[in-house]
């Protein structure tokens, strides 16, 4: 194929009747939705890999991106430590049965558009002492973890989101790597571990934590035995490892981070597939306590998922509709507030969002990474993108951002991108040296 | 009754008997588990009407291609006949089951619902028929 990318076309008549996109603005508070449709054939369009060969993302004018790291094995999330290192949490988690003859089927498309790397189980250390965006120190911080994807810092106590536990380890400044095995604070859900992404942050006094556990399916087609503890946001007292259900109906909340300017929490949220190309746009949202926000039974508030039996009408009526569209498929899984003019005025109030990028949908979506502007801390304005270039302009995906994360001492954004299994890091252009100055 | 040295014969072949019995048996108990599946919304019984259907389809076009050539080698017109109505049938029902595998592999109660119960069953009406048709005897004359 010319494009190298493959397309399961359904049968003409179903495509042709409902698997078209109709262009709704579909980002903001008030997405349009389009009425839901199910082909024949699910519309399934990645983008198969190419490599960079010497290719870098596309950043505004005015910045320079830079490969921080490469050769990672599934860079996924990051911390930034106060010392300026790095932290990248590496692994590839799940591997819930496969129960259908769809469930193989599924799989063996959806692994052509990631890397074939395996996952590290680890966390990697990045030192780059004077911030000229090259790193002097590399190491493996953390080794022989469970797919390591949140990491939190509350004073000298590092925490490890595994997709089946969080870990307490003792941090100690300028540590370069932790043998000690680290405390189990709790286990986290990880039956079937369909989603198995622990999403992590840490409430700003530190005295909380906050864990996002992805449901164990798209629709609820594994039965709702399965989801018991699923498509929540825990809250955990990091001293007892003591939980409680937080907020409920996040069908995958894979980020957290706390809102600087109000002290609330946000995650970003994927949404559910295969009931059209334009359904249903993943989101931004504060997470309210106590809120449920739809999934299985509805999304956006009231909109009823006729896929789901029985229906649960008392729930579907207290459903939140979420704060901010996204986009639909976009796959959002990366959120990082700034915390002030770190990368510019222009930058200063406001969220990046990392889109890994669609599948089930013909016009590929997301693979970019996108600034959403925040005014007295609500969304105001629509996403613009800061990063992008992830696809070469033939459907092929030359990297696939998720997390992002922002050094404040550095100034700079990073990005993991786990199909390059690079690091990117994005700074503003240092000034153009005067002529004659000594350079180094 | 006049003595007659003609043997009541299918046109099936053994193994083509074999795998007919397949879609058949298949069809039916998918026709069964998304009946149950449709009563008690417990998600399990949707997973096998999947594997059923997809089983039937499987099965099916090993039984499709018994077909075509059964009928090629039709010899006598008689024979020809049936075995035209049963490549007819088994086709039909052939291509009702590869749609309702694509239908069975919608999420939860998408994968079953009026649709796919009443392709269940046009598919197992279909089957049977077929495995009628080509188990029916074929009065043979006597060899010379």
């Amino acid at each position: 194929m010319s494009a190298r990318t493959f397309a399961v076309a359904a049968l003409a008549l179903a495509l042709a009747a409902c698997g078209s996109e109709r262009g709704l603005d579909q980002q903001g508070s008030e997405p349009e939705l389009p009425k839901l449709s199910q082909t024949l054939i699910p519309t399934i369009n990645i983008a198969s890999p190419a490599g960079w060969n010497g290719a870098v993302p596309t950043v505004p004018d005015g910045f320079t991106i830079t490969a921080l790291a490469t050769d990672l094995k599934i860079p996924r999330q990051m911390l930034v430590l106060p010392n300026g290192d790095i932290l990248v949490a590496e692994g590839s988690g799940g591997g819930a049965p496969r129960v259908r003859p769809k469930d193989v089927i599924a799989g063996i498309l959806k692994s052509r558009g990631k890397s074939d790397v395996e996952g590290g189980d680890r966390i990697t250390l990045l030192r780059d002492a004077d911030r000229d965006g090259v790193v002097e120190e590399r190491t493996v911080f953390i080794d022989g973890l469970n797919a390591p994807y949140g990491l939190a810092l509350v004073g000298s106590d590092l925490y490890v989101a595994n997709q089946d536990a969080l870990l307490r380890f003792e941090y100690r400044d300028g540590a370069t790597q932790i043998t000690t095995p680290g405390r189990e604070v709790t286990k986290l859900p990880s039956e079937l571990n369909h989603h198995w992404t622990k999403a992590l942050t840490a409430s700003p006094d530190g005295s909380m934590l906050y864990v996002g556990i992805g449901s164990n399916s798209n629709a609820a087609e594994r039965g709702m035995m399965a989801e018991q503890d699923r498509a929540v946001v825990w809250e955990i007292d990091p001293a007892t490892g003591r939980h409680r259900q937080y907020a409920s109906g996040l069908r995958n909340p894979t980020a957290l981070d706390f809102n600087p300017v109000t002290g609330e929490l946000w995650a970003v949220v994927n949404e559910r597939d295969e009931i059209g190309p334009e359904l249903v746009p993943d989101y931004l949202t504060s997470v309210r306590e106590g809120a449920f926000y739809g999934w299985p039974y509805s999304y956006w508030g009231p909109n009823v998922d006729p896929r789901v039996r029985p229906q649960k009408p008392e729930l579907v009526r207290r459903a939140v509709a979420p704060d901010y569209a996204l986009g639909s498929h976009v796959a959002a899984l990366g959120l990082a507030f700034a915390d002030g003019p770190v990368l510019g005025s222009r930058f200063a109030e406001g969220a990046f969002v990392g889109m890994h990028g669609s599948w089930n949908r013909s016009n590929l979506a997301g693979y970019k990474v996108v600034w959403i502007p925040f005014s007295r801390g609500r969304p105001a304005g629509k996403p613009v993108d800061f990063v992008t270039g992830f696809l070469d302009g033939e459907g092929n995906a030359r990297g696939r951002p998720v997390g992002v994360a922002i050094d404040p001492l550095g100034g700079a954004l990073l990005i993991a991108d786990d199909l390059s299994n690079t690091v990117w890091r994005v700074a503003p252009t240092a000034r153009r040296v005067p002529a004659g100055a000594p350079s180094g | 009754m006049p003595a007659s040295s003609a043997t009541a014969e299918t046109f099936l072949s053994p193994p083509h008997a074999i795998l007919l019995a397949f879609p058949v048996a298949f069809s039916w108990a998918a026709v069964a588990s998304d009946i149950t599946y449709l009563n008690s919304a417990v998600v399990q019984w949707s997973h096998f009407s999947a594997w059923l259907v997809a089983g039937t389809a499987l099965f099916g076009a090993l039984v499709l291609v018994w077909a075509i050539v059964a009928f090629l080698f039709a010899r006598r017109s008689g024979n020809r006949g049936r075995a035209l109505t049963y490549l007819v049938l088994i086709a039909a029902m052939w291509v009702l089951s590869v749609l309702n595998s694509l239908h069975h592999a919608r999420d939860a109660w998408g994968s079953v619902g009026t649709l796919g119960l009443a392709l269940s069953i046009v598919t197992a009406l279909l089957a049977l028929m077929a495995a009628f048709v080509g188990h029916s005897a074929v009065r043979r004359e006597a060899v010379r």
